[in-house]
Parts: C-alpha cells; structure tokens; sequence
C-alpha cells in the first residue's frame, strides 16, 4: 500500500553545542549601577593613603600603627602565583581604597531617613531590606560600597548582649575587643592579600556574642560593591564567648561593571569553650560577561579558630558568582574536641575560574572535621577544589572525612581537585572521596519526555546534587540560594 | 489517534525506520514486535522526539496534530508517553519530586491547576498500591539503585499517574519476573480504556498473555511486513521471525 505523504517533515537535528552556548549566554540579571555620588579617595596606594583612611574614619592609634605594619608587611611580599587562576596582572595604584555614599555625614537613624535610591538599589535585587528584616526576623547590617547604611534590630540584640555593628562602629565603641581579637586568626603578614587587606579595609562587621547566650536571630549582612574602580576590603571579626551560639549570613550581588573589581575580603571567627559559629555564604558578585570581561576578581581569606574544647565552626557557601575566586575557608581546630566543617556548593560557568576549597588544621585532640565539596562547571570554566587536611602530632584520634564532587556541564569546561593530607599523627583517620559526573544527554531526555522542560530538568539534576550543603543553609537562605544555581546555569546544558 | 505514514528516520549514516506506516486508534492496544534491530526502540524513540534520529521522509500526526515539530516535553504534555526500555538513573533528583514536577509541567500545558505536595503523595500512593510497589521507592533517588523490576514499575507509576492518550512501553516486559510481569500488567489493564491508545514493544509472546493486544505488527527491516491479531503473535513464537522475513520477501 502506497501511498504520497502529503508533507515531508524537516529533518530534526540533533541539538548540538551552539544551542548549548546560546542558553549559557544569560545575562547578569542584577546588573545596574545606582546613581549616588561616592566621596571617594582618588586611587593609588602608599602610606598617605593608609592614614587617610584611618583618618576618615576617626580610628584610635592602635589602629594606624597595625595599617601601617601590614602596609609595610605587603610591600615586600609577592602576589601568589600557585592558584588554578589566570588574569591580567593587577595594578594596585589603579585602585581607589575608599569610597562611602555622600549621605556618610549624616548617618540614617532608620529606613526612612534612608536614601530612597538605595532602597530601590536593594528592591532590584530583590532584597526589600525593611519587609526582609520585618518578616523574617532577620537583623541586616547593609554594607553599601564601604559603609554601613542601615542597621535594625539592634535592640533586640543589644538585649541579649550581642554586638552586631559596622567594623567601624566596634572600632569606636569597642576599641577593647577589636584589639584583643583583631589579626589573632588572621594576621596582619598571612597572605598578599590579607595582609593589603589589613592595611586598607574599609568596613564590614564586627559580632560578639556574650558567654552563654545563643544569639536570639541569624545575623545577615547584604554586601554590595557599586563605585566604580574601587577595591572592596571588607574585614569581619566574629567572637563566640564561651558557650554561646550564632548564625551569621552573608550574601552579595553587584552591579554590571566593565573593569575588573578586585575584592579581598577578610573574615575572622573566634570560637572560644563550647561556643559555636556558623558561617553561610551565598555569593553572586559579577562574573563577567561571556568572554570573560569585567567580572569581579575575589580573593578572600576565611578563616575560623575553634579556640576552646568542644567549639564548633561551620562554614557553608554558596558561590556563583565571580570571575575569579580564590577563596579557602579555613578552620584552626585547636581545642579538644571541636568540630570543623566545611559545605560548598561553587559554581562556574562561561570563563570564570574558581580555585576554592578549605584547610581544616587538627591540633586538640578528637578533633573532627567535615568536608563536603560540590563543584559545578559550565561553559568554558575552569573550577578547582583545593583542600588541605593537616594532623598535627599532638591531635591524638583526629577524625576527617572529605567528599568532593564535581559535575559537568557541557564539554568544554573543567574539573580540577587538588586534595592534600598531611597526617603527623597514627591515631588520626582521614577519608577522602571524590566523584566526577555529568549531566548525561539520556536523563535530560528522559525529563523531557515526561513533561520537564530542559532547563527546569537541569535545575533539579544540579539541585539534587547540591542537596547536602543546601540543607546546612538556614532555610530562607537555601530556597535563595537554590534560585541563584538556577539562575547562574539558565540553559547551561544543551 | 497516531497516523504514522511512511515513516523514515537514521541515526548517523544508518537509516532504521524505512518507510514505516501506522494506524492507532483510541480503546486499541498494539504489539509491535520483531527481531533485533529491525527498528522497534527506533520508532519509540522517534515518536518521543529523541534528538539524535533524523527523520528525513514521511510524517508522524497525533490527534491531528503534526508531531514532529513538538519539542519531547510538549508532546509529553499533550499526552505522548514513552516507558523507557532501560529508565536511566537520576541520583540526587527524588522520584516523587520529578513525577509531580511532571504531572504539574503537563496540567499547566493544559490550563489545570497545579496539585499541591499532599494532593501528589495520594495520588501516587493510591497507584502504587496497584502495582504493588514499595512506597520507600518514592523517596529515593530516581531509579538510583532500582533494581530492574523496579524500574520498570516505576515506569508503570508515571505512566499512571500523568494518564497520557497515548503510551508506548519499550520492552516494559523484558528482565521482569514472573510476579513483577503480572504487576506491570495489572498496571497496563488497568488503564485501557476508549480514550487511550497503548503500544506496546515487545519481543515476546510472554507479556501479550497477559495484556491481550488488538493488534499485531512485525517489524523487520525498518518497516510493518505484516499485521494481525493476537494470534500472530502465538505464530511467531511457534515459527520464529524467520518465517515472517521469508513471507515479507515472498
């Protein structure tokens, strides 16, 4: 029986790697620049610049003396050369060091007197500050460009005894515990850029919770970098008394920029006897745009000291963003007893390079630490895990167990881990496994055939294998952050 | 329902499908069977809208509609089911989260609402119990770990559950024991009836005991060489393809 088909169909082709390139190339949703005049210093660095920070920002001695040593430190020491990273060299005298929004001389005593384009800034990104803080619960400490802009709840807290201010604020009201804490984790001469950091930061947040109390809501700070050529140094200190708790987030988006934003960011938590410290992370600075330009180059130090027995810091991120992290969050397990732990989730797509892992030092006896490492990569991306697990002789029956996974996307992109273990102790029991998969063309197919459409399909695929840091993320924060992977791989598979 | 006429389609330099011509109608149950490779999982395949065959001649309808220009996923949602032959394994992604992403992706195709996460979980237990599955299947990782019969069951609960027009089952029946044959089976009978139309992709007789088919098709070379009742089927058991090759060439 024959018969003429009344049409003959277009071939169907198979989908080839230009319909992958094409759904990877997405736009930075939250690129945009707010329109608020910076008072900023013109750039260039040496050690006039140096005081003139300090001087802006009416700093004791003590703390012009540490700039100055970590300024002089730096002078001598070389920009590292070791990270799975590659980008232009950096002109340090290119960069301006301080930059605050004009409204710094008269400081808003709440949301209202804030600049109402700043709350629009927030509204874009979809961080309504005031409904945020309201229904959530959640105290927010925005740091716009280098300065504070807004500060809430701080009665509640200050009933508790909790400090939770602008590093600049605890210099002035608590010059005591910054000088007790600051650089005891973190010193002034650790790295390149900890120790420029050291020398110019600007702002950032300062926590300190009392013995004994349990921090009544999760700390957020919503970071912003926004002037343009100006480095952001950011330096938190976060001390735990003994025997308290609390939970600090940190998020971060920014606008569309075309030089390279440098970002050295310090970070420094002390967890004194039995105290605990959570740390989470969701981070979607610029990447850069699909070649690569004008993404935010972040080089940060992070790193946690479980100072007394039985402390425990945890650090969990989410990394999107970028067009070059460098970033080790690192724990110093010193008392007997405590608890590291580590949860990533890094992703890279288009050209942007991630080299991130941890350092989990075991010094205290029993000891623990938890690496869990999910790495993502996409377009043409390089993303390395970097690890080091170190037992030193006296951490009797230590314990680490490290999980590092990767996923692909696409075949042009890369997986990297670099895993070191250095054990000096025989009572000591390190594990580490690793895994590297990909999406496979047969289950985006087999979504798609029950209805899934192939980016929802992606999205739940990479979801799946994020499960286990998303669920250390406090729960407003894990449903953010699964939106952001979303975002960040649109159409990354083909 | 399904028109397929003159169907052709390849994969790299190989064409499979050569010309092949197909009726269904709603209420009818079809068995396509024939030797391996004569283009059985091909024609599953094509009419899912796998992307790596090339369809180059002839035309695929369904409910009037021209198939071939659907994406997977909207021929999925306008009622097109495929029962995987090997269900591949998604780790990470929970089973019930991906079935109710699934019947969802299809009601808003269709202007229903969605159902909510406890609406979902009756939905899916009420079929289970069917089919005798272990409810524990619906909390883990999409056919991670399944053994086969299990996978297989699990293809029978989305079908189930996303009630297509049209279902297509890949050797649903291969590797199964006897028990979990009945079950898939019991689970296919369940539901027949004059809206849908099943096809079923088999190479043995085995599964057509169970599931009475209306119609038989052997496949061989690409295309249809010969259509009947069930009791085709019986005949080839009895005299093996060979005896259809000889009688196509006759």
């Amino acid at each position: 029986m024959a018969f003429i088909p009344d049409k003959v169909a277009e071939p169907v082709s198979a989908r080839n790697d230009d319909d992958i390139e094409s759904l990877v190339n997405r736009r930075y949703k939250h690129g945009f620049i707010t329109d608020i005049a910076s008072d900023s210093l013109p750039p260039g660095l040496d050690e006039d610049v140096v005081r003139a920070i300090s001087l802006r920002k009416k700093e004791p001695l003590f703390m012009l003396e540490w700039r100055l040593k970590a300024y002089r430190h730096w002078l001598t020491m070389q920009e590292p050369e070791w990270a799975h990273v590659h980008y232009p060299k950096i002109n340090y005298r290119d960069i301006s060091y301080f930059s605050a929004p004009k409204s710094d001389e008269d400081r808003p005593k709440s949301l209202d007197e804030v600049d109402p384009k700043l709350l629009e800034t927030y509204d874009k990104l979809g961080i309504p500050l005031h409904e945020r803080a309201r229904l959530a619960g959640v105290a927010v400490d925005a740091v716009f460009d280098s300065v504070s802009v807004a500060t809430t709840f701080k009665e509640k807290l200050a009933d508790a005894g909790v400090i939770f201010c602008s590093f600049s604020d605890a210099v002035q009201n608590h010059p005591e515990l910054v000088r007790k804490y600051l650089g005891t984790v973190v010193p002034y001469r650790d790295n390149f850029f900890a120790t420029l950091n050291s020398a110019v930061f600007s702002d950032g947040s300062f926590v300190y919770v009392p013995k004994g109390v349990r921090c009544p809501m999760e700390l957020s700070t919503y970071f912003r970098i926004n002037a343009a050529n100006t480095g952001q140094f950011e330096r938190t200190l976060i001390i735990a008394e003994e025997g308290s708790h609390v939970s600090y987030l940190e998020g971060c988006t920014a606008p569309m920029r075309d030089e390279n934003q440098l970002h050295a960011a310090v970070v420094e938590l002390v967890a004194l006897k039995d105290a605990e410290i959570k740390y989470s992370t969701v981070q979607n600075w610029y990447p850069g745009d699909e070649n690569g330009r004008g993404g935010i180059y972040n080089f940060v130090t992070k790193r946690g000291d479980c100072r007394g027995d039985n402390s425990k810091i945890s650090w969990t991120q989410v990394e999107t963003g970028s067009a070059i992290t460098w970033k080790y969050p690192s724990c110093i397990l010193r008392g007997a007893n405590s608890v590291g732990e580590f949860y990533s989730v890094a992703v890279a797509n288009n050209m942007q390079q991630a080299d991130t892992g941890t350092k989990m030092i075991h010094i205290g006896r029993n000891s623990r630490s938890t690496i869990v490492s999910k790495g993502i990569s996409a377009g043409r991306a390089q993303n390395a895990y970097r690890g080091l697990v170190r037992v030193m002789p006296q951490a009797e029956n230590a314990r680490n167990h490290t999980q590092c996974d990767s996923l692909l996307l696409g075949k042009d992109c890369g997986a990297h881990t670099f895993p070191y273990v250095e054990v000096r102790n025989p009572t000591a029991k390190v594990e580490h496994e690793a895994t590297t998969s990909k999406i496979s063309a047969d289950q985006l197919f087999y979504c798609r055939q029950r209805g899934i459409s192939e980016e929802d399909a992606v999205n739940m695929i990479v979801n799946g294998f994020c499960k286990e840091v998303f669920r250390e993320l406090p729960m407003e924060f894990a449903v953010e952050a699964q939106n952001l992977l979303n975002v960040s791989l649109e159409g990354a598979v083909g | 329902m399904l028109e397929i006429k003159n169907l052709k389609a390849r994969i790299g330099d190989t064409e499979i499908l050569t010309g092949l011509t197909l009726t269904v109608k709603p209420g009818e149950v079809h068995a396509i069977m024939g030797p391996n490779g004569s283009g059985k999982s091909t024609l599953a395949l094509v009419v899912a809208g796998h992307e790596d065959y090339v369809v180059t001649e002839g035309s695929v309808t369904y409910m009037g509609e021209d198939l071939l220009g659907l994406d997977p996923e909207e021929r999925a949602r306008i009622g097109v089911f495929l029962g995987f032959q090997y269900p591949v394994e998604i780790a990470g992604v929970n089973n019930a989260y991906l079935l109710k992403a699934a019947l969802n992706a299809k009601r808003r195709a269709q202007g229903e609402p969605e159902v909510d996460a406890f609406e979902f979980l009756k939905l899916a237990r009420e079929k289970m119990k069917l089919l005798d599955m272990d409810q524990a299947l619906l909390n883990r990782g999409v056919n991670e770990g399944f053994s086969g019969g299990e996978k297989k069951r699990n293809e029978i609960l989305q079908m189930a559950v996303l009630e297509p027009r049209l279902a297509i089952l890949d050797e649903t029946d291969s590797g199964l024991d006897i028990d979990a044959l009945k079950a898939v089976a019991k689970g296919v009978n369940s539901l027949r009836d004059a809206e849908r139309a099943i096809v079923l992709v088999t190479h043995y007789q085995r599964l057509l005991d169970y599931v009475e088919p209306d119609y038989v098709h052997v496949l061989s070379g690409g295309r249809i060489v010969r259509s009947g009742d069930k009791s085709l089927a019986h005949m080839l058991e009895e005299k093996g393809y060979d005896w259809v090759r000889e009688a196509a060439s006759a």
